[in-house]
């Protein structure tokens, strides 16, 4: 028999403390295969963030260290300006990167800082118990917005994508979806784009992947990504806002 | 050694990094401390260090987190109001068992407060500004060649016990300038090896550097191994000075900048046939007890000057433990006591009378 | 006979996104819980070798739970 697909070598054989159905384990495992693929295990440090994805040093099986809310972009360059021939990569949620972190994340782009950042955007703050955040939708119920977010009030969701592809010193900015077998292909594609490009010196690159949070939606995971694809995507358009090409 | 050279204290400070072998430094601009980050930006590079002036003090010192745990000898500095913004990361550093130096060249608060020198950021420094059972350990200078010298003491400390290690200054020591002597420059290559430093996991197990135990079992463990640590700190680096602790009667304690202030009028006192003495405190944590303890039974009074309201008089309370009278004169703000009304406060003492806390007290009849 | 898709079945935790995404609808869940309290997904010996080894499944799974193999 011919594999077709095995578990990659970077993630560690532990069951992940995550909700049955969240993409938080597909983005993992695309991050794990992309490690494998460009045979950087040895030298890659990773930067967990505040949210579920706390506890992902626990999940790949290369160096890590754990960054205190939204500063995983500010932990990331100490450790890269340390030792360069690192691949380091942040792993961040959107109430760590697009709320408290804002201003690490942006100034790491204006910076044109060489790391990898991984981006979930689920609309919601999972860990803490569904909380509305930056990136909720218009009109969605969170227990914060109990009556759906109010842009009179409560604003508009923020844009990372579009806001860093806006910064000369951000290389790669894109956005993909984990919703269906086809977009996860997509999205390993510019996983793999966004550490590459660290490797080859060219700088700053962001992936964005737009995932659900079934918990806290109240939804079980195959309507979440229903929900997440009806909804998401039309608000958070697909595709590569900044491919570094021509500059 | 080399020659002596007549420096800034900023300036000085950054060299005395250098020397020691720091090549990181991560800061935001803040006065009066500013002339440490540019004079890194300026030198740092050509000792093939890094520099980068961060977005803002919550950046700089997650940056020096990252440095640090990627296993670099690390520095920062801020003064009073941006040290307060780097509290969860020093939190953060001393839970996780990170090496790193920090300089607060501290100014007057609370708020925004001045830019004038100050000492109103003890507590902080010395009782655990941030969240959590952690201690720092607080190296305080008097003059700028004892903060360069503290500076490799600090950096050596720091790796030693895997703890972050302020040095506190104030304006003053930041913006004076004094003749300075300085070590060789040290050979960062043949600084001892940190095989728990995230590196990349080639040939060994893969480091994880973190601050996070849910199970209350595993942080109990964490806590208590971190306060046994604290207590070999306490055991083996406390520092301090003591002046005529032959003979003196009459005690000052003071640290840094009012240390000086208080020699000077020990000096005169002296003269006068007063057996006045100083007990300066070097280490501000852990706090020099056994310097009290030589002296408490034989001293008829302490007095405790501070530009502060009185913050490092409850340490002295404590060392002193009811024995003898301990009293406090302070300034705050950026006005600094005199040597006249120093005098005035421990003759005030002699007299069997209690000292003004403060000339502010004495202007406006308020309370003693 | 040698498996075309293999359920690490300790890992599971029943979000039946692979069988959402089996073409060949050949992926159930076992009246038996695992370890973790949940139904693993497995594919019966009989219906392997309808597999046609597309490995949507795994693709899908957010646990790493299914690896897959073609003749």
């Amino acid at each position: 028999m011919i594999p077709v697909y095995t578990r990659p070598k970077s993630l560690t054989d532990v069951v992940t403390h995550y909700c049955p159905g969240c993409p938080h384990g597909i983005a993992h495992r695309l991050v794990a295969e992309t490690i494998d693929e460009l045979g950087i295990q040895e030298r890659t440090v990773g930067v967990a963030s505040v949210g579920c994805s706390v506890f992902s040093y626990n999940y790949f099986d290369v160096d890590f260290q754990q960054a205190a809310h939204g500063r995983a972009p500010a932990v990331a360059t100490g450790i890269k300006r340390v030792n360069p021939e690192c691949i380091v990569f942040t792993y961040q949620g959107d109430g760590d990167l697009a709320s408290i972190g804002m201003a690490e994340i942006v100034h790491a782009a204006v910076r044109g800082e060489n790391i990898t950042v991984i981006f979930i955007n689920n609309a919601i703050y999972g860990m803490t118990g569904g909380q509305m955040a930056p990136t909720t939708l218009v009109g969605q119920k969170t227990t914060t917005s109990p009556f759906g977010r109010d842009p009179s009030t409560q604003g508009y969701p923020v844009k990372i994508s579009e806001l860093l592809s806006t910064i000369k010193g951000a290389h790669y900015v894109a956005r993909f979806s984990l919703h269906n077998p086809a977009n996860i292909q997509r999205a390993k594609q510019g996983i793999k784009k966004a550490f590459q490009n660290q490797i080859e010196g060219k700088g700053f690159s962001l992936v964005e992947l737009l995932s659900t949070c079934s918990t806290n939606w109240g939804m079980t995971p195959q309507n979440a990504l229903k929900w997440l694809e009806e909804n998401m995507i039309p608000e958070y358009p697909l595709g590569e806002f900044k491919t570094g090409e021509g500059e | 050694m080399s020659e002596s050279l007549l420096m800034k204290g900023n300036e000085a400070l950054a060299e005395a990094a250098i020397r020691a072998g720091c090549r990181f430094y991560f800061g935001y601009p803040i006065t009066p401390q500013n002339e440490i980050s540019e004079y890194m930006a300026r030198r740092l590079g050509e000792h093939g260090g890094v520099f980068v002036q961060a977005e803002s003090e919550v950046s700089s010192i997650n940056m020096v987190y990252g440095a640090a745990g990627a296993g670099g000898r690390v520095l920062i500095s801020s003064s009073s109001p941006g040290i307060s913004l780097m509290q969860e990361a020093i939190s953060y550093i001393a839970g996780a068992e990170l090496p790193c130096v920090i300089v607060n060249m501290s100014r007057g608060g609370p708020g925004l407060g001045g830019i004038q020198p100050s000492q109103s950021d003890y507590f902080q420094a010395t009782k655990g500004g941030g969240h959590g059972d952690y201690r720092m350990i607080v190296l305080a200078p008097a003059t700028i060649q004892e903060g360069c010298d503290l500076m490799a003491t600090a950096f050596e400390l720091a790796d030693k016990y895997r703890n972050p290690v302020m040095v506190l200054g104030d304006g003053m020591i930041g913006q004076m300038m004094e003749p300075v002597v300085f070590p060789e420059v040290l050979d960062a290559t043949e600084l001892p090896p940190k095989p728990w430093a995230t590196t990349g996991a080639k040939g060994r197990k893969r480091n994880i550097i973190s601050s996070i135990y849910l199970d209350p079992e595993e942080l109990d463990a964490h806590n208590w191994r971190l306060e046994e640590k604290y207590r070999k700190i306490r055991e083996s680096e406390v520092r301090y000075e003591v002046l005529h602790g032959d003979d003196a009667e009459w005690f000052f304690v003071a640290y840094g900048t009012v240390a000086r202030i208080c020699t000077a009028v020990i000096q005169r006192l002296r003269k006068e046939g007063v057996k006045a003495g100083l007990i300066r405190p070097i280490s501000l944590w852990p706090f020099p007890d056994e310097a009290f303890e030589k002296v408490a039974d034989r001293a008829k009074g302490f007095l405790t000057v501070e530009m502060s309201t009185g913050q490092m008089v409850e340490d002295v309370r404590l060392a002193v433990n009811g024995r003898k009278p301990v009293y406090f004169y302070g300034r705050t703000g950026g006005a600094v006591p005199t040597p006249r009304s120093v005098e005035r406060r421990l003759r005030d003492m002699m007299d069997g009378k209690v000292p003004s806390q403060t000339d502010y007290f004495d202007r406006v009849g308020g309370a003693k | 006979m040698e498996k075309r898709v293999v359920f690490k079945e300790d890992h599971c935790k029943s979000c039946e996104l692979c069988i959402s995404v089996c073409p060949k609808k050949i992926i159930r869940l076992r009246t038996e819980l695992n370890r973790l309290g949940y139904h693993p997904a497995y594919v019966s010996d009989e219906d392997q070798e309808k597999c046609i080894s597309c490995a949507l499944c795994a693709r899908m799974c957010p646990d790493a739970v299914i690896q897959v193999w073609r003749p």
